[in-house]
């Protein structure tokens, strides 16, 4: 056979015309040819082993076919049509991904180009095509408003529930056993200015069981049945998560970072987990543990993308088109669980995301707005706000003010980098040790000793968002919490008007508050290194935040005591004087909040746009940004990790850090596989090789894909294949095709070698084969995994620099991964996956 | 337009969901009845008055101090004083929304329940039942051999013979457990992902 038609055709490849290839299998009249059940098998299939039984019991349609041969002349023009055989009927699955794989972002933009291509050229042919094609471009705007929707109200729905379940542990509300605590007392005119929360339709456990609220009796009865309804919660989250959705634990944001990057992890985002994941939420929330709702309703809100991408083809059938579709759904979860639309945005586009362009940032905005409208229309708290902590104070502060400030930011920084640690070397014991053999019981513990720690103490008992919602707050006489137990100066009645009050000294109260709140801090410090990552779905933002919170608080406390006996010193002389109002201490914890959760997530700018959409004061930007950055410095000093990345890397996840540099002077052929001491690379030969032959490759090894090359003798490289797509054509054409048996010829060149007449047929596959593979020379500087990431790419070939293209070896994803891992001094093995 | 009628197919499965979703939310608020709406003024101590919380069911436009705060503590000259310090504060709930969610949260709770008690506890002993007369029913469907613990819902739909829609239902469900199955694997016992 000549080789020129081969090197015409690499050129013309070569030189853009992604759209070649694969000629039969991946142009527009492929998309929407399966029903809807294959889909599903495609998509929510776990295991990893092929199900070739449930793939191919759905026969094409016939009229698919005829549109796809349509097409397929049409975009291919003199292509190889005329050498179609049965086989070139779509098969089904092809182009699909293996679990836990990596996709090729490449292949995947060329399909959506050619789908894009082919609506275009067909609307002008008929109206119904034209309608087609206006829909089809409008499907991405009306998916995100289905999105927002959606994830808006499961997010009111668990905001409600988990308000209702929280207070269930201590009592019930008579008039109607769905009303929580506050609703319960919503109406009732017998509250006072002292007790807010008391009234006779509310009856704790104890009170109605001896009938009086008073008395040690009650109150031990009121801790024990606290201790049992928190333990009877946390055991049926655990359950129900063992039982139907093991993907639904934990906070699920490392995960979605590592399929926005591309990876595969069937399941994670389906039905079931989505189901497991809102309903466990709650039970985990309200048990009492010290975790949040917020990084969980991400992966709601993630999962509510996936599953309404099943309902238009353009997002079902291309994976780099759902991720994009699920950046602007972790907009939406932020959006809804901080009631931070614009927040959120750039939570997906600073934290989560890969690939995040201006299309995507837009759609994101609309859901995310969606998304609040909705759940502001529910109106969960009865209060007209999206969170429970929303605050509002106006209070101005003072430059000095931002050396404390700074100090939050350190200590901020000093918690989370000590957290990160703690965890994750709490993490690693449990993944190797025996630990990890008793998800259930190490629930039921960690539960009890929380149960058991947190009731005597008022602020540990309470629940986080509402611990940090009174921290928040600042104090003027309408408060008449323990934390505003403030001596009262005798003048008080006389002079000033409205609510704000000048510094006033520290009374019982307060005092008691202030001890209160130093065990609480070391408590959630403690306890929240056990809990996150337990086997229920725990998100960390509410955590972090409680302890920094406390940690402002009592500093702000602090600062206000001295700035009112020093009012005359030398620092607070001139803007304390003793009638003014000089120091916020709900301003510092919100500051220390900011601090912490950015030293744990090393966020900076979505924080503090969250934080500022929080409380809605724009004075207040300049300390959270000197706390969030300061915190960040010090917490990178310690290690360049967020929370995230540590779990990511925990795992062994194939996840390129961006954030990461890549310093190392390395050349392609040092990174490439083989390696000297390697059997040489499995190649498959473009016209030698037999069926048996490529099927014996294919399962002596555990590549996912194959380069292809003219033949053994000279190895220069033709193309690639996957593994998967490999399969499953020869399965298929085995199943359907007459002739084919283990000695048939596979054919990857244009045209078939001239042969016996009375062997078997060839089997053609040039169909599936990349006929383009991302190819470099083997001196290529490996200077950075940009490479990778810019491109998207899975893997690439290297070939020697000459015009015969030898092929010497390849680069995977995975490679340069346990390269990375190797320079940083870590077990390369720990990267699990390809 | 092959796609556009799949597409329209999962829309009308969808539509229920949507329509839900729109009747309970806003249009709620628009038929709020009286037991929803509040004024609420905090009153702060006052010379030798005790702070005080004062509720009433009143509109937005009445929402104030004088209109709210009934037993006015003080006389006529202090009434301005008092009311300045005073915070009135109006708010709507739909309690509605809040029984509906509470209740579905339940149902959907004890439902999950059932099942997971069903998968756990019940079908191990109905299989071991079944299995001894399920013998000859697997022996001219060799389906059976290929999962010998198919489930016996599985037998027993086949002994009835029914029409393929329960077929597929129980292919599915098959297909769920096994998925399950492999992510319990790969998460609680090789702690593979999510560690």
């Amino acid at each position: 056979m000549s080789t020129v038609p081969l090197e015409m055709s690499d050129f013309w490849t070569k030189s853009g015309f992604r759209m070649r290839e694969h000629p039969g299998y991946c142009n527009g009249g492929f998309d929407g040819l399966h029903p809807p059940s294959d889909d599903d098998d495609m998509v929510d299939i776990a295991g990893a082993t092929l199900d070739f039984s449930s793939t191919d019991d759905v026969p094409p349609l016939s009229s698919g076919v005829y549109e796809e041969h349509q097409s397929r002349a049409g975009v291919n023009g003199t292509g190889p049509s005329s050498l179609m055989d049965p086989l070139e009927d779509p098969v089904p699955g092809l182009g699909t991904y293996e679990d836990f794989n990596t996709i090729d972002w490449v292949r995947e933009k060329s399909k959506d180009r050619d789908r894009h291509r082919e609506i275009t050229k067909n609307s002008r042919r008929s109206t119904a095509a034209l309608l087609h094609s206006i829909s089809d471009a409008f499907s991405g705007w009306l998916l995100m408003l289905l999105v927002g929707l959606m994830a808006g109200a499961l997010a009111g729905g668990i905001d409600i529930a988990a308000h209702w379940l929280t207070d269930m542990k201590e009592g019930i509300c008579l008039d109607g056993f769905w009303f929580s605590h506050e609703h319960c007392c919503w109406k009732s005119s017998e509250t006072t200015f002292k007790d807010r929360d008391r009234c006779p339709q509310w009856q704790t456990w104890g009170e109605l069981i001896t009938g009086t609220s008073e008395g040690a009796f009650s109150y031990i009865l009121n801790y024990l049945i606290y201790i049992v309804w928190a333990l009877f919660f946390a055991f049926l989250a655990v359950t129900l998560v063992r039982a139907f959705a093991p993907y639904a634990c934990g906070s699920g944001i490392p995960e979605i970072k590592t399929i926005l990057s591309g990876f595969i992890i069937r399941g994670y985002l389906g039905k079931w987990t989505l189901i497991t994941k809102t309903v466990t939420l709650v039970l985990a929330v309200s048990s009492g543990l010290s975790l949040g709702k917020e990084g969980p309703l991400v992966h709601v809100a993630c999962c509510c993308a996936n599953i309404l991408c099943h309902l238009f083809t353009k997002y079902r059938k291309n994976e780099a088109k759902r991720r994009e579709v699920l950046s602007a759904a972790a907009a939406v979860g932020v959006s809804v669980a901080f009631g931070a639309p614009i927040g959120g945005v750039l939570f997906s586009l600073e934290e989560v995301s890969y690939y995040f362009p201006l299309k995507t940032l837009w759609r994101s905005f609309f859901a995310a707005l969606v998304a609040a409208f909705t759940l502001r229309s529910i109106n969960p708290f009865g209060n007209s706000r999206l969170v429970l902590f929303y605050v509002e104070f106006h209070a101005p502060w003072h430059l000095v003010e931002l050396v404390p400030f700074i100090f939050l930011g350190i200590f901020g920084g000093l918690w989370g980098a000590l957290f990160i640690k703690a965890n994750i070397a709490w993490c690693r014991i449990r993944k190797t040790t025996r630990l990890g053999r008793y998800p259930i019981v190490e629930v039921l513990a960690v539960t009890a000793v929380t149960a058991l720690v947190a009731y005597p103490n008022s602020y540990t008992r309470m629940s986080g968002a509402e611990l940090i919602s009174e921290l928040f707050n600042d104090c003027s006489l309408l408060d008449s919490s323990q934390l505003c137990g403030y001596l009262q100066p005798a003048n008080i009645s006389e002079t000033g008007i409205g609510n704000s009050l000048a510094d006033r000294p520290a009374g019982p109260g307060l005092f008691t508050a202030l001890w209160q709140l130093a065990l609480a801090l070391l408590f959630k410090m403690l306890i929240t290194v056990v809990t996150f990552g337990m086997k229920v779905p725990s998100g960390l933002f509410i955590p972090s935040m409680a302890v920094g919170a406390i940690a402002g608080r009592l500093l702000g406390v602090g600062m206000e005591q001295l700035a009112y006996y020093n009012h005359d010193g030398l620092i607070f002389k001139g803007w304390c004087t003793p009638e003014a109002d000089c120091i916020t201490p709900g301003l510092y914890a919100m500051v220390g909040a900011a601090a912490c959760l950015g030293g744990v997530t090393r966020m900076t700018v979505s924080l503090v746009v969250i934080m500022f959409e929080l409380t809605g004061g724009l004075e207040y930007i300049v300390p959270l940004m000197a706390a969030a950055m300061t915190s960040k410095w010090v917490a990178d000093a310690f290690g360049r990790e967020g929370i995230y990345e540590a779990h990511i890397r925990l795992n062994g996840y194939p996840f390129l850090e961006p954030k990461e540099e890549f310093e190392h002077s390395s050349l392609a052929v040092d990174v490439m596989r083989p390696r000297r001491s390697d059997p040489p690379l499995a190649v498959l030969t473009q016209d030698s090789m037999t069926v048996g032959g490529v099927e014996a490759l294919v399962e002596s090894t555990r590549y996912s894909g194959f380069p292809v090359v003219v033949s053994q003798e000279s190895p220069r490289l033709v193309g690639f294949v996957l593994r998967r797509d490999l399969l499953i054509s020869i399965d298929n054409a085995r199943k359907r095709q007459d002739g084919v048996v283990g000695a048939s010829l596979v054919v990857f060149s244009e045209h078939p070698p001239a042969q016996a007449p009375d062997g078997p047929p060839p089997l053609r596959l040039r169909g599936i084969m990349d006929l383009s593979p991302f190819t470099v020379t083997d001196h290529t500087p490996m200077t950075s995994p940009d490479i990778f990431r810019k491109l998207g790419l899975r893997q690439f070939c290297l070939v020697s620099p000459r015009v015969t293209r030898r092929l010497l070896g390849i680069i995977t994803k995975k490679d340069i991964l346990k390269h990375m891992a190797q320079i940083a001094n870590r077990d390369p093995d720990s990267i699990l996956f390809n | 337009m092959f796609n556009g009628s799949s597409t329209l197919q999962s829309l009308v499965k969808l539509l229920p969901f949507t329509f839900v979703t729109l009747l309970t939310n806003p249009l709620t608020r628009y038929y709020i009845n009286s037991e929803d709406i509040r004024c609420k003024c905090i009153c702060p101590p006052y010379r030798e008055v005790e702070g005080q919380i004062y509720k009433q069911n009143v509109s937005l436009k009445d929402c104030n101090c004088l209109h709210v705060v009934d037993p006015m503590p003080v006389d006529g000259r202090d009434v301005e004083a008092y009311c300045l310090r005073c915070e009135c504060k109006y708010e709507e709930r739909s309690s509605g929304t809040i029984k509906f969610t509470i209740i579905m949260y339940l149902s959907i709770l004890g439902l999950l329940l059932l099942y997971m008690v069903y998968l756990t506890l019940l079908e191990p002993i109905l299989k071991r039942r079944l299995f001894g007369h399920s013998q000859l029913i697997q022996n001219y469907d060799d389906v059976g051999d290929q999962q010998p613990f198919a489930n016996a819902h599985n037998v027993l739909s086949r002994s009835h013979s029914r029409p393929n829609m329960l077929n597929k239902v129980e292919h599915a469900q098959q297909r769920w457990r096994r998925q399950v199955q492999e992510q319990r694997k790969s998460v609680f016992d090789r702690h593979v992902v999510l560690s």
